[in-house]
């Protein structure tokens, strides 16, 4: 079955961390967009954390779509580390990284953003 | 040497989540087959995405109805079916684009048809079968690296 999603949030100044740890499917959308809409109003830069991702499939896909063009509309830039090697090629494939960077781990990802 | 397919087959409910165990047991007959680790991934996905289909479109998510997994293990090949019971058909198949859905002028979901085709090397849809139903066959194979993924095993 299907592991529930968890999300804890890091907020430093106008940075969050979003950290997710759990599949992320159609049923995680209280995980993932809930929690962004909690983020504080004055973030500007939020980083996915999907090292403790087992599984994500389509539909959790379309929801981080979602998170996305929320953070677009809010003019908020929006980094991602931790996927696997496979599911940096499905995020490429499916034409996320134009709107998004994808990043090996943490580190790499808050250099980007600074 | 394999002279006849060795099958192995699961029956699983209508409930999503439960892609995951015929995810997981095709990625096993991958492994026992030598496929490697990047193609068992591959698999994994097409065949998560294959259940989900069957489930959310084929069988309308009416857990009455139930879907058969069978894998068939080949001299080189490793093929997947997988059957629904329902009136639905699958979700048509089109080349998601990123900046419609980030204008939210095209869904953010209809990417599993897209991914499915993307990750393994054969694809086929059948749907209205005499019995009722539909079924997708996805074939890897050992030796056959698929070009239009612009990259080699």
């Amino acid at each position: 079955m299907v592991t529930p999603t968890k999300t804890n949030v890091e907020q430093t100044g106008d940075v969050a961390v979003m950290r997710f740890e759990g599949d992320i499917t159609s049923a995680s959308e209280e995980a993932v967009l809930g929690k962004y809409k909690s983020l504080a109003s004055t973030t500007k830069t939020i980083l996915l954390d999907f090292a403790k991702v087992p599984y994500l499939n389509s539909s959790g896909i379309a929801l981080v779509i979602q998170l996305m063009m929320a953070a677009s509309k809010a003019s908020q830039k929006v980094l991602c580390f931790g996927l696997s090697a496979h599911f940096n090629k499905v995020f490429t494939m499916l034409g996320l990284a134009k709107y998004t960077t994808l990043h090996a781990d943490e580190k790499a990802a808050r250099a980007a953003a600074a | 040497m394999i002279t006849e397919p060795i099958v192995t087959e699961l029956r699983l409910p209508t409930r999503l989540g439960f892609e995951k165990v015929a995810m997981d047991t095709a990625a096993s007959v991958a492994q026992i087959m030598g496929f490697s680790d990047d193609r068992v991934d591959d698999l994994k996905t097409a065949v998560a995405e294959a259940c989900i289909n069957a489930i959310e479109h084929g069988n309308q998510l009416n857990n009455l109805l139930g879907v058969v997994v069978t894998m068939s293990m080949g001299e080189a090949s490793l093929e997947v079916r997988i059957r629904d019971q329902g009136p639905g058909v699958s979700e048509e198949m089109h080349t998601p684009d990123i900046d419609r859905k980030m204008l939210g002028e095209e869904t953010p979901r209809g990417m599993g048809m897209f991914l499915i085709q993307a990750l393994v090397d054969e694809v086929e849809y059948v749907s209205g079968q005499p019995t009722g139903g539909n079924y997708a066959r996805l074939t890897i194979h050992l030796h056959a690296p698929k070009t239009d993924r612009g990259e080699g095993q």
